[in-house]
């Protein structure tokens, strides 16, 4: 799996169909695309384009209803620890310990109980949780639950991480914070990130690549490649153009709908 | 990630982190005041209906029931003799060690049947088919109609009251087990995936913890039913037991034995609960409506 020249993730004329009472909705069609190790990549669109779908088929919840979902060339299988998923709603088991939440992972493939522990304290340093080890989730607020959840899915080995609008439900200040810790991550550890995202300013800030996704049915429209210098300035002229294009991209989409 | 915590928005501060350290204020400014008012309401209405009691009965020789103070007096000699000096004088303890093992041991029972059951039933849908249907015809049927059957199946004697506690106890425990398990968020079976606990691994480490609020209850709910029933499960012509003093009591017009072995009863039966709950208690404190 070293074979630079296999992408990590290849994505090929992806479809999903939703079958339920006899109807029956089509929730992506034909999406292609293809990502290098360690790109940062969000896929930005309204509900209903179906970004959580594929989201959901690279972490092996769904299973594509045509074409094919490649990991290092190989068709992925299921959910797996090589591909960690970051819920909007922190997926936390509230019965464990911040501890125990981030040793889950290593805990279940069968790691020595004293890695586990390096493991583990390694990751609450990372993402600053020491003070609250041994406190549970419903002791925490919403920052703190979701750098539990990246501390997770990283403790794991994850290859690719996933996140669905993880940080949807958070205040805006704190949504600034993690999306500054998260770039952070992202350049130290060197992972590859799937980002689900319907905001136009998080995908500009985030991403190396933006894929523009449309609804109706979900489809990938475009995917633009955010050629600005880290860390961005989001009040500068040159953000203020990308946002510009981007946005009237992904309304003209809508334009014909909402006629 | 090097920033630490968000101020501001922690819920807690950092000396106060296992659960349930975040006590209300006002039971540390006057707790000894606020418990006396607890006990002092708890025990009004006992209190009224002992007096009630008392003058209802006291002075009348020919009352069907006995007064307060010679029930206590007889609860005395059932438990050490010596006043009386008759059948029952000093048997309490007997009786009671009798109950208390055919309570725990029928419950114990019960709970090693219906905890597997209520997770295969809740998580494998072959199992609900399969086994849902027939549980739930048998268990409108009570206790008490299961008598006869049971002395027929069991015989006279202690294993027929074993399997009417176990009866009791049963349903409760598997209901609540079978609801907890149903509701366990879809989440934490993707998460518990993801992260690489797949198949029936995910019942020791995902089902069975979330559900356990809720195994609680039933386990709860269980032992308290085991109580209620250790009467008729003891009217299977055993010797020895609390149910069994009672109906041997009754059969001798000896009311004041029937009024004792009640109490016995509802005593070992609140003791039973609040250990019950003091277990749940330190088990369940993650979870904020139980810790």
């Amino acid at each position: 799996m070293a074979d630079p020249t296999v992408p990590i993730l290849d994505i090929r004329n992806v479809a999903k169909t939703f079958v339920s009472n006899g109807r029956s909705i089509e929730a992506l069609r034909g999406a292609n695309l293809t990502v290098a190790r360690g790109e940062f990549i969000c896929l930005l669109g309204a509900s209903g384009c179906g970004k959580s779908t594929l989201l959901r088929i690279v972490a092996g919840f769904e299973a594509a209803t045509g074409g094919e979902a490649l990991m290092w060339g190989k068709p992925i299988p299921g959910p797996g620890p090589s591909r960690g998923m970051v819920f909007q709603d922190y997926g936390l088991f509230p019965w464990l310990s911040v501890r125990d939440n981030i040793g889950f992972g290593p805990r279940s493939r069968g790691r020595p109980a004293p890695e586990i522990r390096d493991t583990v304290d390694r990751y609450i340093d990372l993402v600053g949780l020491q003070r609250f080890a041994d406190a549970h989730p419903h002791q925490l607020s919403g920052g703190m639950k979701q750098r539990v959840a990246i501390a997770r899915v990283l403790a794991n080995d994850a290859e690719v991480v996933l996140m669905d609008e993880p940080f949807g439900a958070l205040d805006a200040m704190t949504r600034e914070r993690l999306q500054d810790e998260l770039l952070d991550l992202w350049r130290r550890t060197g992972l590859t990130v799937l980002f689900v995202t319907h905001a136009i300013e998080e995908a500009i800030f985030l991403a190396d690549r933006v894929v523009m996704m449309s609804p109706g049915p979900g489809r990938i429209e475009a995917v633009h490649a955010i050629d600005l210098a880290r860390r961005r300035d989001v009040s500068s002229p040159a953000f203020n153009d990308v946002r510009r294009m981007l946005s009237a991209q992904l309304h003209s989409h809508h334009a014909p709908k909402a006629a | 990630m090097s920033t630490g915590a968000e101020a501001g928005a922690l819920p807690l501060a950092a000396g106060s982190l296992p659960a349930g350290a975040a006590a209300p204020p006002a039971r540390r400014a006057g707790p000894g005041l606020a418990r006396l008012r607890a006990a002092g309401l708890a025990l009004l209405i006992p209190a009224g209906l002992g007096l009630v009691w008392h003058l209802a009965t006291v002075g009348r020789p020919y009352s069907l029931i006995p007064p307060p103070a010679e029930v206590w007096t007889e609860l005395r000699d059932l438990a050490f003799g010596g006043i009386n000096d008759d059948a029952f004088s000093g048997t309490l303890w007997a009786h009671l060690a009798a109950s208390l093992a055919r309570v725990y041991g029928g419950f114990a029972l019960a709970a090693a049947a219906a905890l597997p059951l209520g997770l295969l039933i809740g998580r494998v849908p072959v199992v609900r088919a399969l086994l849902d249907p027939t549980l739930q015809i048998l268990r409108p049927i009570p206790v008490t109609a299961w008598l006869p059957l049971a002395m027929i199946l069991f015989g006279l004697g202690p294993r027929s009251a074993y399997f009417l506690v176990f009866l009791g106890a049963f349903y409760p425990i598997l209901v609540n087990t079978v609801f907890g398990v149903r509701s366990v968020e879809p989440r934490l079976f993707e998460a518990a995936a993801m992260l690489g606990c797949t198949g029936t691994a995910q019942f020791a480490r995902v089902v069975l913890p979330a559900a356990l609020p809720s195994i609680f209850t039933g386990l709860r709910l269980g032992l308290g039913f085991a109580w209620v029933v250790i009467v008729v499960g003891e009217m299977t012509g055993v010797q020895t037991g609390l149910g069994a003093i009672i109906m041997e009591a009754r059969q001798l017009s000896r009311t004041e034995i029937v009024i004792c072995g009640m109490a016995v009863i509802g005593v070992a039966g609140f003791v039973s609960d609040w250990i019950v709950m003091r277990i749940g208690r330190s088990l369940l404190a993650w979870s904020p409506s139980h810790g």
